[in-house]
């Protein structure tokens, strides 16, 4: 057998070169590059139906690119079959084997290499997602989070080079779940194993991944640290896709080699030149709700855009903070959130407010966000905390 | 599909609690208990007394009385012990060469030709085609296509696989060949039925786990198909075993290949020494009883799935 003869010592690094995958009749992954450096924790965050599990079946080897290559710690495997790549899977189907016990299952991967101390490994890695209690048990007498911890016990005691996991803790209730991520990142750190990650949860691609990628519709939109992505998002989809964001479309007024300066809502509003991709025509431009402040009367202050006056439509109080949905005239609904601080105005639905943010907490985007803005007058029903139909 | 009764096991069928619904069941059994006894139990009933029969002492030749003959048994096992031997050999034979047939045909069907149900469907229906002619007419045709004069003899001697002498009808070959042809849809479909609802998922998994292939096919869809692989290997061995078509001189047998069921057909219809017939057909019972016993312990120890 060409199997991979032993674990891991360290990771290895993921290359994806041009890779393009045509099922018949559709187009699952579209020229795609990708590079993972070794031991990094890698997450893809993406909408149902983007590509996601796909990524992960064209790394393991079920699935053959229609063209690209997929470099394993720099050597092509592009060939090879699945067993013989340094590659587990944590499958979203977790594809446990129904005939044999849950230890097994995890000691499966550890007799394919001749691992001569299986037994003692896979209850290892049992006692790691606390099932060693159920060794005995076949798959079908666990509950659906168990069998899930199964599947990532399985996989993770192999101690591959490149770990794909695809959505493994999405059964798990909360706490478990942190539990789980938790044990995830010690193991990927003490070995130095590289994980690509998938997931739904943002706060968990957040939380656990040196770098996310944002995927959609088979590309990848954009990629980063988590905080780059979340502070300076390239893309409507990411903006949107990333937590929440006001996005405002205007004629560029203005370019300079430090702002760019457009027209919204009949207001001059300014992004640094550095956090803008385009610099002329038709801009859209975003800003972070929790970057917003809101004032009763209107400001003049130096250094800050602003919009409005605009009325509070909506206002949702969720403990920490409260989050306000104001229609301005000309501009549309924007989201504001506002941390429940000892001091500040208390402001009502109905109220006539300004809205101001710092010109450096802007981003200007390479696209363009699908929207026309919306003209709101007091007739018109409230929006529903959330949903902001024009800033998607 | 109603074979896949009897491939899928005993874990699937859904628990029930012992109280009305168990009665209704009852109700629902009670023809079927009915018909047992009255067409199985009462002729096994007869048959066992018939096997313990003795000659009458001041009757005719060829008239029995009831005792407690039990050397008939060890007259007929001193007699036709070969026979017996035969019989399992054959039937053996059969279901191997049956297994190692259909298994791949039933793979082909089931895995293979998933994505194309219609073709599956198509398959399937070859698979049971031979049963839209009668079976003795069946065999009858090989008799002549493997006969001294066929084409299929002719041509292995022109390309000097077989000797100018050689015959394939009347030999332990055309037997067994006629067993396998006969019996083996009842190898395919109980197979194809267990494979259907093979989790080609979990060959992914096994794949991904660093096992090739083979590996892969000998310990996930072996061990997955096993039920299937037990059903169908007992519905060929069974009738195979107690056969006495395919053996008889009138079809593909000659006159060293008479198996038991030959045997007991003679006994019954020819000589008319029904103790001894009797007692030969309780012993090839008995015989078959074992695997079945095997089968039944199988599915009660390991909680398949
Ligand atoms: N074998 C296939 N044949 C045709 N289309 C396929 C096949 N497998 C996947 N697709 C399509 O490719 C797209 C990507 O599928 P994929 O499973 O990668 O999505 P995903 O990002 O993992 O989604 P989710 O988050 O729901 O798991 C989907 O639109 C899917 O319908
Ligand atoms: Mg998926």
């Amino acid at each position: 057998m060409a199997a991979p003869s032993k674990p891991a010592e360290s990771g290895a690094d993921l290359e994806l070169v041009g890779i393009t995958k045509q099922f018949p009749g559709y187009r699952a992954i579209e020229e795609l590059d990708l590079s993972i450096p070794a031991g990094s924790f890698f997450a893809l965050l993406g909408p149902s139906g983007c590509g996601k599990t796909t990524t992960l079946r064209l790394i393991a080897g079920l699935e053959e690119p229609t063209s690209g290559r997929i470099l394993i710690g720099g050597s092509d495997v592009t060939g090879q079959k699945p067993h013989e790549r340094p590659v587990n899977t944590v499958f979203q189907s977790y594809a446990l084997f129904p005939h044999m016990t849950i230890l097994e299952n995890v000691s499966f991967g550890l007799k394919r290499r001749g691992v001569s101390d299986y037994k003692v490994k896979a209850i290892e890695a049992l006692k790691l997602v606390e099932l060693d209690h159920l060794a005995g048990r076949k798959p079908s007498q666990l509950s659906g989070g168990q069998q899930q911890r199964v599947a990532l016990a399985r996989a993770v005691v192999n101690r591959p080079a490149l770990l794909l996991l695809d959505e493994p803790l999405g059964a798990l209730d909360l706490k478990l779940r942190r539990q789980m991520q938790l044990e995830l990142k010690t193991i990927q750190t003490e070995v130095g194993l590289t994980f690509l990650h998938v997931t739904h949860d943002q706060e968990e691609a957040m939380t656990m991944a040196d770098t996310v990628a944002v995927m959609n519709r088979g590309r990848i939109e954009q990629l980063g640290a988590p905080q780059e992505l979340y502070e300076l998002p390239r893309t409507a989809f990411v903006a949107n896709f990333l937590g929440q964001s006001n996005l405002f479309t205007g004629e560029v007024l203005e370019a300079t080699d430090a702002l760019i300066a457009l027209e919204v809502g009949g207001r001059r509003v300014v992004v640094p030149a550095a956090r803008a991709a385009r610099r002329s025509g038709q801009v859209t431009i975003g800003v972070r709700p929790e970057k917003l402040l809101l004032h009763l009367e209107e400001p003049s202050l130096d250094g800050v855009n602003t919009l409005g006056p605009g009325r509070v439509v909506d206002v949702s109080f969720s403990g920490v903070s409260t989050q306000y949905l104001v229609a301005v005239p000309g501009v549309g609904q924007i989201i504001v959130f506002s941390q429940n601080l000892v001091h500040g105005a208390v402001i009502n639905r109905g109220a006539t407010v300004w809205l101001t943010w710092s010109i450096e907490h802007g981003f200007g985007l390479e696209d363009i966000a699908e929207t026309r803005p919306h003209f709101d007058d007091e007739a018109s029903a409230p929006g529903l905390p959330g949903v902001v139909a024009e800033a998607v | 599909m109603a074979f896949t009764a009897f491939a899928s096991d005993t874990a699937l069928a859904p628990q029930q609690e012992p109280t009305k619904r168990g009665r209704v069941a009852l109700l629902l059994l009670l023809p079927g208990l009915a018909y047992l006894a009255v067409f199985f139990l009462a002729p096994l009933i007869s048959l066992i007394l018939t096997s313990l029969q003795r000659p009458a002492e001041f009757g005719d030749f060829g008239q029995y009385e009831y005792a407690f003959n039990v050397d008939n048994y060890a007259d007929v096992f001193g007699a036709y012990g070969g026979h017996i031997v035969r019989s399992i050999a054959y039937s053996s034979a059969a279901t191997v060469a049956a297994l190692l047939l259909g298994y791949p045909l039933a793979y082909f069907i089931a895995v293979t030709l998933r994505r194309w149900p219609v073709w599956q469907g198509l398959a399937l229906t070859l698979v049971i085609a031979p049963f839209f002619i009668s079976f003795l007419l069946r065999t009858l045709a090989w008799k002549q296509i493997l006969s001294d004069e066929g084409p299929v003899l002719g041509f292995l001697q022109l390309v000097q696989v077989l000797p100018d002498g050689a015959r394939l009808t009347g030999t332990d070959f055309s037997v067994i060949f006629g067993l396998t042809y006969n019996f083996l849809p009842f190898m395919v479909l109980p197979i194809y039925a267990s494979l259907a609802s093979l989790d080609l998922r979990l060959l992914e998994a096994s794949r991904d786990l660093y096992a090739n292939a083979w590996s892969s096919f000998w310990r996930v869809t072996v061990p997955l198909s096993l039920p299937g692989i037990i059903s169908g290997s007992l519905l060929v061995l069974i009738p195979a075993a107690g056969d006495y078509v395919n053996a008889s001189l009138d079809f593909l047998g000659g006159t060293g290949t008479a198996m038991v069921g030959n045997v007991i057909e003679t006994l019954f219809i020819e000589t008319g020494n029904y103790p001894e017939a009797s007692a030969l057909s309780v012993i090839l019972m008995a015989l078959i009883l074992v695997p079945v016993a095997f089968y039944v312990l199988f599915t009660r120890t390991e909680d398949l799935i």
